[in-house]
């Protein structure tokens, strides 16, 4: 059905819809986040969720402390590597469709302390990520900002076809690599199949997107 | 017919086993058709705040402390009746006043029994 129809008989109090647009429409209003924090990050996300900024006008209001009931995980912080395997064993335990907000520097790239010894060099080494919020700390607008980013993004996935989201695609993992502490670092120290060491090849500068080999 | 009568919590019945099985069904339905089911060690695994799951689930409590709170709550409600009973003594007829007797010296009874069984004390 195309938009003009669909606008013209909404305009006459008639609602046409689709079984996408629906499922979207109950998934992206119903984001109940995971309730977790690792550092200073995590202040600001409670902030949003108090009276002032108040993450509950876009239904997200009700923060799971099991990741069994939860839909969205916030990394909100520093991620240790004594702390990496738990946070992505959480994921691995939240039931599909989950989506993951980075934010923060330090959940991003490990922030001020990316020379730091202990700190892993952003979550997306091991887990998928949605949205990045830059900032350190971001302010509640910004994860509002990053939350309404994410409901877009959800907006727009299809249900059937090839491009179908991760979810629905029986053949893709829904786990991920949980590393272990071992002598210096984790092993593996990076999830292969969704992060690659951002090497850029000189001659293949400009030839392709990303100038890899 | 005098079955008429049922036939609304007849109807009633068979709809509110249709609002519990109608959105199982329906979920059931969608996971078939879309979502597919996607369970794993992990995901399967018992929750415990990230961290592996440690040890039995089965293990020993030390139960020292229901003893006190059953005697607290037998005597809590001795108290409740203890009130009306002193407030109404004067109206009693001796078999009223005997059986409000004998609750109460089967209370003591007990509590001399917890006394002896040592349970009164902290260990
Ligand atoms: S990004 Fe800044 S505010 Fe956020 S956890 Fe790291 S150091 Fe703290």
């Amino acid at each position: 059905m195309d938009e003009q129809l669909k606008n013209e008989l909404r305009r006459q109090g008639v609602v046409a819809t689709t079984l996408q647009e629906l499922y979207n429409w109950g998934r992206k209003s119903s984001i109940w986040p995971l309730n977790f924090g690792l550092a200073c990050c995590a202040i600001e996300m409670i902030a949003t969720t108090m009276a002032r900024y108040d993450l509950a006008r876009f239904g997200a209001e009700v923060f799971r402390p099991s990741p069994r009931q939860a839909d969205l995980m916030i990394v909100a912080g520093t991620v240790t590597k004594k702390m990496a395997p738990q946070v992505v064993r959480l994921y691995n335990q939240m039931a599909e469709p989950k989506y993951v907000i980075s934010m923060g520097a330090c959940a991003i790239s490990g922030g001020p302390f990316k020379q730091g010894y202990n700190v892993l060099k952003g979550i997306d080494r091991y887990i998928p990520v949605d949205v990045y919020i830059p900032g350190c700390p971001p302010r509640p607008e910004a994860l509002l900002d990053a939350f309404l980013m994410l409901q877009r993004k959800i907006d727009e996935q299809q249900l059937t076809g090839p491009d179908r989201p991760r979810h629905l695609q029986a053949e893709l993992p829904s786990e991920f690599t949980v590393p272990e502490c071992s002598e210096h670092d984790l092993t593996p120290t990076r999830n292969d199949a969704i992060w690659q060491v951002p090497l850029v090849n000189i001659s293949n500068a400009g030839k392709n997107e990303s100038g890899r080999d | 017919m005098t079955n008429h009568m049922y036939l609304p919590v007849i109807v009633l019945l068979i709809a509110g086993a249709g609002f519990a099985i109608g959105p199982l069904a329906l979920a059931w339905v969608w996971a078939k058709k879309f979502s597919p089911q996607k369970s794993g060690p992990t995901k399967n695994a018992i929750y415990e705040c990230g961290l592996e799951s440690n040890g039995d689930a089965w293990i020993k409590f030390k139960p020292g402390y229901y003893i006190y709170a059953i005697i607290f709550l037998i005597f809590d409600v001795e108290a409740v009746f203890l009130l009306p009973f002193a407030v109404a003594f004067g109206g009693f007829t001796m078999a009223q006043s005997i059986s409000m007797l004998v609750f109460l010296i089967l209370l003591v009874e007990g509590l001399v029994w917890a006394c002896q069984k040592n349970v009164l004390s902290w260990s």
